[in-house]
């Protein structure tokens, strides 16, 4: 339903954006413009199943599993990337359907499902702390360098290479967002997240259509880790796995707009600009900073603009666009616990 | 050296885990009790719950170690600054969003959780810091246990005895568990839900600091000293069944057992992840909490 015009205007973004780094190779921006993009991937992988109201603080556990197991699997047994990611995607996606079945199969919903996946989160954060001799702890981990064919490694010493990878996983992830959008999947899962007795009674098939939008994120997350894991060169369970990075991505989603497909895409944008912003600006004693501003924008948000900042400037723009859905109204709708 | 010397070293330190698990019990039923008042009776999850504790440690840590003020006069006054901020996170965060779906106000507070620890990452450094205050060591036999453990047990007892004479007892306790109850038949019974919820907060930070009065004897305060023991109070909470006191109490030992039980075999961490993965196949077997009775 994309119009001529819409279509125009992605074409030209497009190729705005691939052209972008052989005309300005300021190397610090383009750095920043990786981590935006890497990240911006992740977290429309999140939104993909937050907007149906099924919000995960597990995300974290699946973006620590596709980081470590992609480099795990480098440094012990030599394997490349390129069969590592798939394996870690499959990892993080084996665990998503072992903690979301049950999940989905009991009705565990709300606060429950909220808290079930906030453990998940922590379990892989705790393994990956406990299992020290391999992954080297709290203190992090680096894949070894490699000292032979740079493609089958993974790994590229220019930022130019990275970004144009980043650009490429980050636009993966906004086709596959429309590619959802556009399905009967989306129709289902709104009809669940609105109501799912009813749903269950106008013959969607709630457990299944709930899993597959849960492994699709969680297998998208998974790769969001591994590729930030090969850009970065450096993971500790702190950056790419627990709670913290879980809430993370919820804040940038809601903060960008959950409902609109470059949502997070933007909630990326404002969280990362506004922490280096920050760093610089109070130079090493920024530490804290950042993260009491997102904490006040995110209570703020969550108050009075629930619809996120983009979501709700296209509102403003179209105003008849169409009927608001009865769950965007909401920045994220439940079914109630017990009912 | 037999098996049987193997046995009895073995059996000694089982039975001292087992009994640092009862004392660890006492703290987690403790912080679990807060968290499910506040959703028994407002119907939301404080995220931030293990925040506030932090904050207590701080404030014990400063009025006891900075400004010398002995330690049973600050833990009062600790007490009733976290009351006053449990007060104002429901005033200024919980109230605007009652309307709003469960999910935002339990996102909300996970905002307060971020403006938390950073404030204390600002305010007073990452340093890790503690009271300086060394309880001895209680000899009973060939085991040992930390005498500020046994004190933290008793005392969170005694706390929970306080609040559970206080709900039975007082006309205010009386109103708060009817309107956990049924939240829409109180306030036409003549019951302002408003001041009820704004006590009950209350209650449940003055909950959160006795437990950072009792914490911080045992453990050094940090900005992130909540994410050590926020995440498990959750899961007790959750396994008891979100609201349900009983239930939570009985988790609480359940998990202080595991992990105190894992830690012995292994290291404390893979404690925690048995305790994880036990609550992960409980959700399985009784998704609506350990006493629920079957539909």
């Amino acid at each position: 339903m994309m119009g001529q015009g819409r279509l125009a205007a992605w074409g030209i973004g497009l190729a705005a954006l691939v052209a972008l780094p052989f005309v300005y190779r300021d190397p610090y921006h383009l750095h920043i413009l990786v981590l935006i993009l890497i990240w911006s991937f992740a977290y429309t992988s999140w939104s993909m199943m937050g907007r149906f109201g099924l919000v995960s603080l597990g995300h974290g556990g699946f973006m620590g599993i596709g980081a470590y197991v992609t480099a795990l699997l480098w440094n012990h047994l030599g394997w490349s990337p390129w069969i590592g990611i798939p394996v870690g995607m499959v990892a993080a996606g084996a665990l998503a359907l072992i903690v979301g079945y049950p999940c989905f199969r009991f009705r565990i919903t709300g606060h429950y499902f909220v808290l079930v996946t906030l453990a998940l989160s922590g379990i892989v954060l705790q393994v990956i702390t406990a299992t020290r001799d391999y992954t080297g702890g709290s203190l992090g981990y680096t894949p070894n360098r490699t000292s032979g064919n740079k493609l089958l490694a993974l790994q590229f010493d220019d930022k130019i290479t990275w970004y144009l990878i980043a650009l490429g996983v980050w636009l993966f992830g906004i086709v596959v967002w429309h590619w959802v959008d556009r399905s009967m999947a989306r129709y289902a899962l709104e009809a669940i997240s609105e109501d799912e007795d009813a749903a269950a009674a106008a013959g969607v098939d709630v457990t299944a259509e709930k899993l597959k939008i849960t492994l699709l994120s969680a297998v998208m997350t998974a790769l969001a880790g591994a590729i930030y894991c090969q850009y970065q060169m450096f993971i500790t369970p702190d950056t790419v796995s627990g709670i913290a990075v879980s809430l993370q991505m919820v804040f940038a989603a809601i903060v960008g707009g959950l409902f609109v497909s470059l949502g997070p895409t933007f909630g990326a944008v404002i969280t990362i600009l506004l922490a280096e912003t920050l760093r610089i600006g109070f130079g090493t004693k920024a530490v804290g900073w950042d993260n009491l501003v997102y904490g006040v924008l995110l209570v703020l948000f969550i108050i009075f603009l629930p619809k996120g900042i983009l979501g709700s400037v296209l509102d403003r723009l179209k105003p008849q666009r169409k009927v608001p859905r009865a769950h965007e109204q909401e920045a994220v709708q439940i079914a109630r616990p017990g009912t | 050296m037999g098996m049987q010397a193997f046995l009895d070293i073995f059996d000694i330190y089982l039975l001292e885990a087992v009994i640092n698990g009862i004392l660890l019990g006492g703290v987690l039923a403790l912080l679990a009790l807060g968290l499910n008042l506040i959703f028994g009776v407002i119907d939301v999850t404080w995220i931030c719950y293990a925040e506030l504790v932090m904050i207590g440690m701080y404030a014990m840590y400063f009025m006891v170690q900075y400004y010398g003020i002995s330690y049973f006069v600050a833990a009062p006054l600790t007490i009733l600054l976290v009351a006053v901020l449990g007060a104002a996170l429901h005033y200024l965060v919980i109230a605007p969003l009652l309307t709003a779906p469960p999910i935002n106000q339990l996102l909300a507070t996970g905002g307060v959780l971020f403006v938390l620890q950073s404030f204390a990452t600002v305010a007073f450094g990452i340093d890790f810091r503690n009271l300086g205050i060394r309880l001895p060591v209680l000899a009973f036999g060939d085991m040992n246990f930390s005498y500020a453990r046994l004190l933290s047990f008793l005392a969170a007892l005694v706390g929970m005895v306080a609040v559970y004479l206080f709900m039975t007892r007082t006309f205010t306790g009386t109103a708060i568990r009817a309107i956990s109850q049924d939240r829409q038949i109180m306030a036409l019974m003549g019951v302002d839900t408003r001041r009820i919820y704004l006590i009950t907060s209350a209650l449940g930070g003055a909950l959160a600091g006795l437990a950072a009065c009792l914490l911080v004897l045992q453990y050094d305060v940090h900005p992130f000293v909540g994410l050590s023991f926020g995440p498990i109070t959750f899961l007790i909470c959750v396994l008891g069944g979100l609201g349900n006191f009983i239930g939570g109490f009985i988790a609480a030992f359940v998990f202080a057992e595991i992990i105190s039980l894992g830690g012995l075999f292994s290291d404390l961490e893979w404690g925690y992840v048995l305790a994880f993965a036990f609550f992960i196949v409980m959700m399985f077997i009784r998704p609506a909490g350990l006493l629920a009775r079957r539909r």
